[in-house]
């Protein structure tokens, strides 16, 4: 279980980094935190030319606070995004989610924009991303661009990245006032990838969720925002009758995957538990 | 200096929870496991293996292979086979088995996914694995034979066609008339009961170093194996070297659990190129090799019938078990024990006498199956216990009633089980009593019953157990098989006063070296810190069967005894020439030679060793010291020594979700007279938590083509520290009269009685629900199922 | 053509430089290049936690990373912090309470012990099983090994206040 031979490149600047990804085009893969990319090219299912490793270009790792919301530099590790006061602050969200994120020894190596690019449909962070309303920021030759969270994630490991161009930050819009977060998840072990996640993310008012915005990973190609459950939920009071009627829309609107670790009528029970549970628990919080 | 004080006791260090020595090692990264020893001019090899579970090779071209740079050997398995025979995985006292030769490498068709095809030696790993990136197959993919239940069908395909069908054995157990018990019976419960295919997922992966000199034409096999004599036999007569000439040697080992005992086509055909190339050779499997290759265990489809009065009384069972193996029988064990020790074991708790079970074991298109840790026993007992509680459920009484009512009691011994298994004396009641006051079993049960009307489903799962220990003879010498069901133990007393020990049993983390040290120092009467133990090396400790079927104790353990006290007689005797008196004046306590009666301290044994090896002139002409000595044994009285205990489980199942979280365990176990008790407390919980993994987790799952699914960790799913529970161990001590230790196994009796345990606390959790799980594992899916909440 | 890429670090503080093929992981280039055996290789995608070692202060996964990464890092591994006494509490903690077996997961065991006390000393035994899920272990069934770690844990606590 040993990888095919690649030639390997530390660019110190981005711009070192873009003129290398031109150049091997898709023979090059950026290597990041790694910790999705090595096991793949362990096991041989990747098998690049080159791997550009951007490890050493310095700026990239940045937590901030900017005027346009939370910053999350590509090369800031989930360990230390975990323990930020900042992100605990204004993306609870992502602080709540980080923890399921597999094992402490792989987090102090796994990067934000690792984990957005690899774009696991199963991963928590994607579905917080977009459950937040966050925005990728993309560098290529051709210039900078930013990208929405919901546009971003286009198919199973799939995104909008084009060639040449390499993810530098997401942004997270800055937590307005009344909007709480709930994200929770079941798989089989801590530190799994989950069968089903809920990145929940709601307006509170007069003890109901005046708005909400509702994102699964592990249902779909990519994470699952689900509108119609949302709809359901929107201002209403919620009694039992209201609670069921947004899970019988969370399940009509799904159409998950079947896998050996769980079928897709699994997948959409557990998704309405977590339905219901994310709504109390926002509710109460 | 002054005079030492009398020296009056002998210092017994058994039942002593003394520390492992060797763990100084292991904890500071210094242990050495086979793939950290490295060779002048050492190579690599990595196997082409079989995408298909069923495939013919219609071509094979290695050349692409053979020019690449660092590549020292593309071999197939037409040139292997000219120098290692191939063999075959049946033995004689299972009559009527069947299986087909099998060699190193697939000779024209591979029959399961993983099957190693061509070897690719190169100077580096990675470089062997780029070679097998460059052999073309062309593959005709044939019919996979997947499912055991459809595998004697005369639609399906024969495996190995000049087997006539895929029946590999057949076996009927019957006792008493379970005819006429049935008809008299008040009631009988049926289940069915599946359990998943399962694999060992040992730390360490198999590895294997084979190192040939074409000069002395001698083989020197590093192996990460838990029977190296056995190695030795099969690699001599496979490979045609005299057997003086092969050479096994296990050095640490990262886990065994009966996976690292059997013959492997992988590590047989990296021997095999040893002797090709003469050149070492070593191939340590990786991850995806070795869920595709490592032995599979446990998938058994088992329907039970059990006869009962309306008091509780059990007055019948019929049990009907099938079992697919995979293309091949596994050498030299084969694959046919798990389905005799299901049909055996099940009903051995309990004064059942009209018993009848039949087995079938089919060949079919996967990984090969055979032995791992607690053999049938897992199943069984599931089944079993399953039984009893689903009887006690129907008939409206107390479980625990229930198995009073049954069990064999302590004036019934010593007694022969239906099946034909001899027991000396077990202790299921006073188990049985020790469980419930452990764990507070009624306060636990009104726990139980006040949290249900708060709709939070807890249940409790008793699984009450034999395990079967210490094998004589019966086990597989008598079908046939050259492994060795006695173990010598050498012990040498050395100038300095120290004791080596060389012992034929040996060592992969259970502590087989340190209980083996704490019965020859207790039997000699030598400090434990003088022994040193080594095991593990063919040329060096006398022959033994090694340690799997929890005989490290019971074998081992005993010709450790009497080992120590030969030896004991041997340096008295010296100490007695040196003192001019009689060795029975004398006395060896804490490493000194005593007065025997006043504890006077009389000479010490460097001094000792000092006159016998140096100054033996000094010493009576006619008198010879002998201060090497052999002793062996083999169980004699007994076929098996049987221990018994009893688990429970506590478990809260979550009925929105299906997933069960595990509370608490508890395990009362009887292995006989106890060595080390946190050694034994210890197997005890890590068995355990093989058994839940089982249990609730852990699935070798294939498609309907014979594809593995789950052939990573992330799909492979083991037990891990934050789903485990707190497992506590209690102990009841019954030894065996036939040895003068009285020592039996303990290894598999945590793996024996858990998943039964746990199936039986989630059935009580969901019984108010009126759904019921017979499917291991106990998935979400499986829960929800029964509970009606999935289609 | 030569794709070997000269790298230099720090390995249980002694400089070592060597050239590495690209596609060596740090745990192949510890224990084949540098004989430090005592890292372990339990499955190489980054799921048993048996190469578990040290860089630059970080615990990771040594099948994960690449040696070419580990270019001017200090890696420190099991023999590194047994020869600093870093963790001896633990060793001798594990080997009381019989936290190892075969001894295979061990080194990866410690290093994430010991982190796990370094950031929460006072972490009760559910959360140290928590930290602890990203390390197999077969053999024990866990219990001695979170024992271990719960008593080193209150120890240093006292010896800190």
């Amino acid at each position: 279980m040993k990888p095919a031979p690649f030639v390997y490149h530390r660019p110190a600047s981005l711009p070192d980094a873009l003129a290398l990804l031109e150049r091997y085009g898709a023979e090059g893969r950026v290597l990041a935190g790694g910790q999705s990319l090595v096991p793949a090219l362990n096991m041989r299912l990747a098998t690049p030319g080159a791997l550009i490793d951007i490890n050493r270009i310095p700026g990239l790792d940045e937590i901030r606070l900017g005027a346009e919301g939370l910053v999350l530099g590509a090369l800031a590790r989930l360990d230390a995004v975990e323990r930020s006061p900042l992100v605990a602050a204004h993306a609870p969200l992502i602080a709540q989610a980080l923890p399921h994120v597999a094992h402490l020894a792989v987090r102090t190596r796994s990067t934000v924009g690792g984990g957005i690019a690899h774009a696991d449909p199963a991963a928590e962070l994607p579905a917080c991303l977009v459950a937040l309303g966050g925005t990728v920021r993309a560098l290529s030759r051709r210039g900078s661009r930013e990208i929405g969270a919901a546009e971003f994630f286009r198919g199973v490991c799939t995104t909008a990245l084009g060639p040449g161009e390499v993810l530098t930050a997401v942004v997270v819009p800055r937590l307005a006032p009344g909007w709480r977060s709930r994200f929770d998840e079941l798989a089989r072990r801590h530190g799994d990838y989950a069968l089903v996640a809920l990145a929940a993310h709601a307006r509170v008012a007069d003890g109901t969720l005046a708005e909400a915005r509702l994102v699964l990973a592990g249902v779909g190609a990519t994470p699952v925002r689900a509108a119609r459950a949302e709809a359901a939920l929107a201002g209403r009071r919620m009694d039992a009758a209201a609670l069921d009627a947004a899970a019988r829309a969370l399940a009509e609107e799904l159409d998950p995957p079947s896998d050996v670790h769980a079928s897709a009528a699994l997948r959409r029970h557990l998704a309405g538990v977590l339905l219901r549970r994310a709504v109390r628990g926002l509710l109460e919080a | 200096m002054s005079t030492p004080p009398p020296v009056h006791e002998r210092e017994s260090y058994i039942g002593q929870s003394v520390v492992r020595p060797q763990t100084a090692r292991l904890l500071a990264g210094r242990g050495v496991y086979t793939d950290d020893v490295r060779l002048p001019r050492m190579t690599h090899v990595a196997f082409l293996r079989s995408p298909h579970a069923h495939a013919r090779i219609r071509a094979l071209d290695v050349t692409a292979a053979r020019a690449l740079p660092g590549v020292v050997a593309v071999v197939t398995g037409e040139e292997i086979a000219r120098v290692c025979d191939g063999w075959v995985g049946t033995l004689a006292h299972f009559a009527g088995m069947k299986s087909a030769k099998q060699f190193p490498l697939a000779l024209g068709r591979a029959t399961w996914q993983g099957e190693p095809v061509a070897a690719v030696v190169a100077e580096t790993r990675a470089l062997a694995e780029d070679g097998v990136a460059s052999v073309r197959v062309e593959w005709e993919p044939l019919p996979a034979v997947t499912d055991a239940e459809t595998a004697l069908d005369p639609a399906t395909p024969v495996i190995h066609p000049e087997l006539g069908d895929n029946l590999a054995f057949a076996l009927d157990v019957v006792a008493g008339d379970v005819a006429r018990a049935f008809a008299e019976a008040d009631l009988v419960v049926r289940e069915t009961f599946l359990t998943g295919r399962h694999t060992g997922v040992t730390l360490e992966p198999r590895t294997i170093l084979a190192d040939f000199d074409p000069a002395e034409r001698r083989l020197t096999v590093y192996h990460s194996f838990q029977a190296p004599h056995m190695m030795q036999d099969i690699l001599a007569r496979h490979l045609r070297l005299p057997e003086h000439d092969v050479r096994v040697i296990c050095k640490d080992v990262g886990g065994s659990f009966g996976i690292k005992v059997h013959i492997y086509p992988d590590e047989m055909a990296t021997c095999a190129l040893a002797v090709l190339l003469g050149r070492p050779v070593k191939f340590v499997a990786d991850r995806l090799e070795s869920f595709q290759s490592d032995i599979h265990a446990r998938d058994h489809r088992v329907t039970a019938e059990l006869a009962v009065r309306r008091d509780g009384t059990f007055v019948g069972m019929r049990l009907d078990d099938l079992t697919g193996i995979g293309p091949y029988s596994v050498y030299p064990r084969t694959s046919a024990v798990e389905g005799n020790q299901i049909a055996r074991l099940a009903p051995g708790v309990y004064k059942l006498r009209d018993y009848a079970a039949a087995v079938r074991v089919v060949l079919q298109n996967k990984t090969p199956m055979c032995q791992y840790r607690a053999v049938g026993h897992p199943i069984a007992f599931a089944v079993m216990e399953g039984m009893v509680d689903l009887a006690a459920r129907e008939l409206g009484l107390d479980p625990v009633e229930v198995r009073r009512r049954n069990l064999i009691t302590a004036d019934m011994y010593p007694c022969t089980a239906p099946t034909g298994y001899f027991f000396e004396r077990l202790s299921h009641e006073e188990a049985l009593d020790k469980i419930l006051e452990m764990s507070e079993y009624a306060r636990l049960c009104e726990e139980r019953d006040r949290l249900r009307a708060r709709r939070v489903y807890r249940g409790l799962g008793l699984c009450m157990f034999i395990e079967l220990t210490t094998p004589g003879p019966a086990f597989y010498g008598i079908g046939g098989a050259r492994i060795s069901s006695q173990d010598g133990c050498t012990l040498k007393l050395e100038p300095t006063g120290k004791v080596v020990c060389l012992t034929g049993v040996t060592e992969q983390g259970q502590g087989t070296d340190t209980i083996i040290a704490q019965v020859v120092a207790t039997a000699l009467g030598v400090r434990l810190e003088d022994v040193r133990v080594l095991t593990g090396d063919t040329m060096v400790t006398p022959y033994g069967g090694g340690t799997w079927a929890s005989r490290g104790a019971g074998i081992g353990g005993e010709a450790a005894l009497l080992s120590g006290k030969a030896l004991r007689q041997g340096i008295l005797r010296v100490a007695a020439a040196i003192l001019a008196c009689e060795p029975e004046d004398l006395d060896l306590r804490a490493s000194r030679i005593v007065d025997a009666l006043t504890g006077e301290v009389r000479l010490d044994l460097p001094e000792l060793g000092r006159i016998a090896y140096f100054r033996p002139d000094t010493l009576p002409k006619d008198f010879q010291a002998e201060l090497a000595v052999t002793r062996h044994y083999v169980p004699r009285h007994q076929g098996f020594a049987f221990t018994n205990g009893v688990q429970l489980s506590h478990v809260e199942v979550d009925v929105e979700t299906g997933f069960v979280r595990l509370l608490k365990h508890w395990v009362v176990e009887d292995c006989g007279r106890i060595i080390n008790p946190r050694l034994v407390d210890e197997q005890l919980r890590g068995a355990i938590v093989q058994g839940i993994g089982a249990a609730l987790w852990e699935h070798c799952v294939y498609d309907a083509e014979g594809q593995l699914l789950t052939g990573t960790m992330m799909d492979y799913l083991v037990p891990l520290a934050a789903e485990t529970p707190e497992i506590v161990v209690g102990h009841v001590e019954t030894p065996t009269a036939y040895s003068e230790g009285g020592f039996k196994g303990a290894g598999e009796a945590g793996t024996a009685g858990a998943p039964g345990a746990v199936l039986n606390a989630v059935n009580d959790a969901l019984a108010p629900l009126a759904a019921r799980v017979t499917t291991q594992p106990i998935t979400p899916e499986v829960v929800l199922r029964a509970l009606g909440k999935l289609p | 053509m030569d794709t070997t890429v000269a790298i230099e670090l720090a390995v249980n503080g002694t400089p070592v430089g060597r050239r590495v093929e690209p596609r060596l992981c740090l745990a192949d280039f510890l224990r084949y290049d540098l004989e430090l055996t005592g890292t372990h290789v339990g499955c190489e995608h980054g799921v048993c936690g048996a190469c578990t070692v040290r860089v630059d202060g970080a615990l990771v996964r040594a099948c994960l990373m690449l040696a070419v990464q580990a270019d001017g890092c200090r890696v420190e591994t099991i023999e590194g912090v047994s020869g600093t006494g870093e963790v001896s509490d633990l060793q001798q903690a594990f080997a009381e309470a019989n936290a190892l077996q075969c001894g295979f997961c061990t080194p990866g065991m410690l290093l994430t012990a010991h982190e796990i006390l370094q950031r929460e000393p006072g972490a009760d035994p559910a959360r140290i099983r928590l930290a602890l899920s990203g390390n197999y272990c077969r053999c024990t069934g866990y219990q001695a090994i979170v024992d271990a770690v719960h008593r080193v844990g209150g120890a240093r606590g006292r010896e800190t206040r």
